[in-house]
């Protein structure tokens, strides 16, 4: 579903040049489920805006179900984020005054697609992932679990083939945690889903089936469970 | 994103900070507020000027030297009786030709005293201006040809000085001298704030003595149709000219005189909105300034709507619809103010004020306008944002 062949990213910061990614190979096929390992400043936030169409690669080829994205105009990159992939942050990245039910709507709003439709669908997503009695409450009247709850509903109201979580539960307690993988685990088994996931925690990588290891840009690790998702 | 989404959004984010948004309108609404009560006050002058103007009779030629245009110095009339009489026989008819030399005097019954305007003129006025009186006669061409010291009271003078009598066969003193009253004007009302009524008509011959001069000031001449308004004046302009080569006359149609007149009060409006236009200036500034503020706090919630799907344009159309519904809110605010302010000038003050339907399109257009012009940069800066970036800023 998305191939990065040999990507690198350079940031230029006040001049000097940051090699974030330095010629990293790697493919997200659908219904995968893979965890992006490594300690902070590895790059594997970095790979994973690739992999989700946020970012371009500085050089290197990714393709997107087949199409370069060096071919792909800024706004085509866009209905590709919209329509394709789901994107679950670290911070949640909520809106603030927008109700539960608003913000799980929103990427829809770039659909085109009329208020009533919105707010059926958004609805719906939200009794999946459990959160049906909190749709009109704000993010600051629901705790971190149900904040990232509702991010992750938001990721998938638009149905998308490909998750992508950056530090899921990076901002979470324990319990919280355990649930939103629960959630990411049960949307993978049951939808088929691709979930990848960014995370220097070894227990929440031992979760999915496929993992990485990143260090200074480049993969350095990679082993592949037999079975499917542990629980 | 669909327009109207686009604009719940935009308003959603004005309410969630109103104080701002309230204080940043202000300049908007101030700067349309002025610009449509200028405007107002402006076209209510011309209008009372144009039917001041009007209210003379539209088939009338005024001689008078000089050269009619904003600012040059008035010239000093070498008109006389003669002239009057030339013009009398050019036209062929002595009764539509008027003639006037004016002066401000102190007219006088005993212990009553009042300002009025003197017009010295011939026996002609009631014909020529339309004029009717509401006591007595106006003085006759035997009057003026002797010089008899006679007086046509307006209605003003007429009720201070005899408040509870019939002035005519009374007498006023008028500039030290002493008149008999044979008759009273009827009352015209006010023009442009100025009462109409105060003046005292006596013999052109009588106020040349007075004044101690022999010139006259002007010469109106009132042609028999309005068709016939263009060919009186080329003979009006050809008599003038021969009887006074050594000096440059006007002779002016009453479209002449609306026309320049027009003209001044035009830059005159023109000027005043302007004024008022550069404090809709700074009012943009300040939605420039406010809409800047605006999208750097959002940084993150831009790169988040970047990252669910929003393009280039949709993040554009939201923070331009922002800034313009800031300035269009000011701007219908604005306008209510304006006109409501117009009709207390009207009403409380002798300045009038009439609202025009353009000057209210206009303040509407340009606070969309300002609107987008200083919208547009703030939405750019939020719309190029790179979404890693966006959503990583603290």
């Amino acid at each position: 579903m998305v191939e990065a062949r040999g990507v690198s990213k350079v940031y230029r910061l006040d001049g000097v040049e940051v090699r974030a990614l330095d010629g990293v190979d790697l493919e997200v096929a659908a219904g995968d489920s893979l965890a992006i390992m490594g300690p902070s400043g590895s790059g594997k936030s970095t790979l994973l805006g690739l992999l989700g169409g946020l970012d371009r690669p500085t050089s290197g080829t990714l393709r997107f179900q087949g199409r370069d994205v060096t071919r792909l105009s800024d706004d085509e990159l866009a209905v590709v984020r919209n329509q394709v992939v789901g994107f679950v942050f670290q911070s949640f990245q909520l809106l603030a005054r927008t109700p539960a039910v608003g913000n799980v709507g929103l990427p829809l709003v770039y659909r085109g697609l009329g208020r009533a439709e919105r707010r059926r669908r958004a609805v719906s997503t939200l009794e999946s992932v459990g959160l049906g009695h909190r749709l009109q409450h704000r993010p600051s009247q629901l705790s971190g679990g149900e904040q990232q709850r509702v991010a992750i509903a938001r990721a998938l109201v638009t149905e998308p083939a490909m998750l992508l979580a950056d530090e899921p539960t990076g901002n979470l307690d324990s319990r919280s945690g355990d649930e939103v993988l629960d959630l990411l685990a049960r949307l993978h088994d049951e939808r088929g889903v691709a979930v990848v996931v960014v995370t220097h925690d070894p227990g929440v990588a031992s979760r999915f089936r496929r993992r990485v290891t990143m260090a200074d840009g480049r993969l350095t690790s990679a082993t592949e469970d037999s079975g499917r998702v542990s629980r | 994103m669909r327009l109207a989404e686009a604009a719940r959004v935009a308003w959603e984010a004005l309410r969630a900070n109103k104080l701002r948004s309230g204080l940043t309108m202000l300049g908007v609404v101030i700067g349309v507020a002025s610009v449509v009560l200028l405007v107002a006050i402006g076209t209510g002058a011309r209008d009372e000027v144009t039917s001041g103007v009007e209210s003379l009779g539209s088939n009338i030629l005024f001689v008078a030297p000089g050269n009619l245009s904003f600012g040059s110095t008035p010239a000093l009339s070498r008109l006389g009786l003669d002239d009057v009489r030339r013009v009398g026989d050019a036209v062929g008819d002595p009764r539509r030709v008027a003639t006037t030399i004016a002066s401000g005097e102190i007219a006088r019954v005993g212990a009553r005293r009042t300002n009025v305007n003197v017009n010295g003129t011939n026996e002609t006025i009631p014909l020529v201006f339309d004029r009717t009186l509401s006591r007595g006669a106006f003085f006759t061409a035997a009057d003026v040809e002797t010089r008899r010291r006679v007086a046509v009271l307006g209605a003003d003078p007429a009720e201070t000085l005899f408040p509870d009598r019939d002035p005519v066969g009374k007498s006023v003193t008028v500039g030290g001298v002493r008149f008999r009253v044979v008759g009273v004007m009827s009352r015209v009302g006010t023009a442009f704030g100025v009462a109409r009524d105060a003046e005292v008509f006596i013999p052109v011959t009588a106020a040349q003595r007075l004044f101690g001069v022999s010139r006259v000031d002007g010469i109106a001449v009132k042609a028999p149709s309005t068709g016939e308004v263009d060919e009186e004046q080329r003979i009006i302009r050809e008599v003038v000219a021969r009887a006074h080569p050594e000096q440059e006359y006007q002779v002016l149609t009453q479209r002449d005189i609306l026309g320049v007149v027009g003209r001044i009060l035009g830059i005159l409006t023109l000027v005043l909105a302007s004024i008022a236009g550069i404090s809709l200036l700074v009012g943009g500034v300040g939605v420039m300034n406010i809409m800047l503020v605006s999208v750097s706090e959002r940084t993150r919630e831009i790169g988040l709507r970047k990252a669910v799907g929003a393009r280039t344009r949709d993040v554009l159309r939201q923070f331009l619809l922002e800034a313009v519904a800031l300035t269009v809110s000011g701007g219908v605010v604005g306008i209510l103010l304006g006109i409501g302010g117009a009709a207390l000038v009207g009403r409380f003050s002798p300045v009038p004020a009439a609202i025009t339907g353009w000057s209210v399109a206009l303040a509407f257009g340009v606070s969309v306008a300002v609107g987008v012009f200083f919208g547009v940069y703030p939405a750019r800066q939020a719309a190029r944002m790179q979404p890693v970036a966006a959503l990583r800023y603290e």
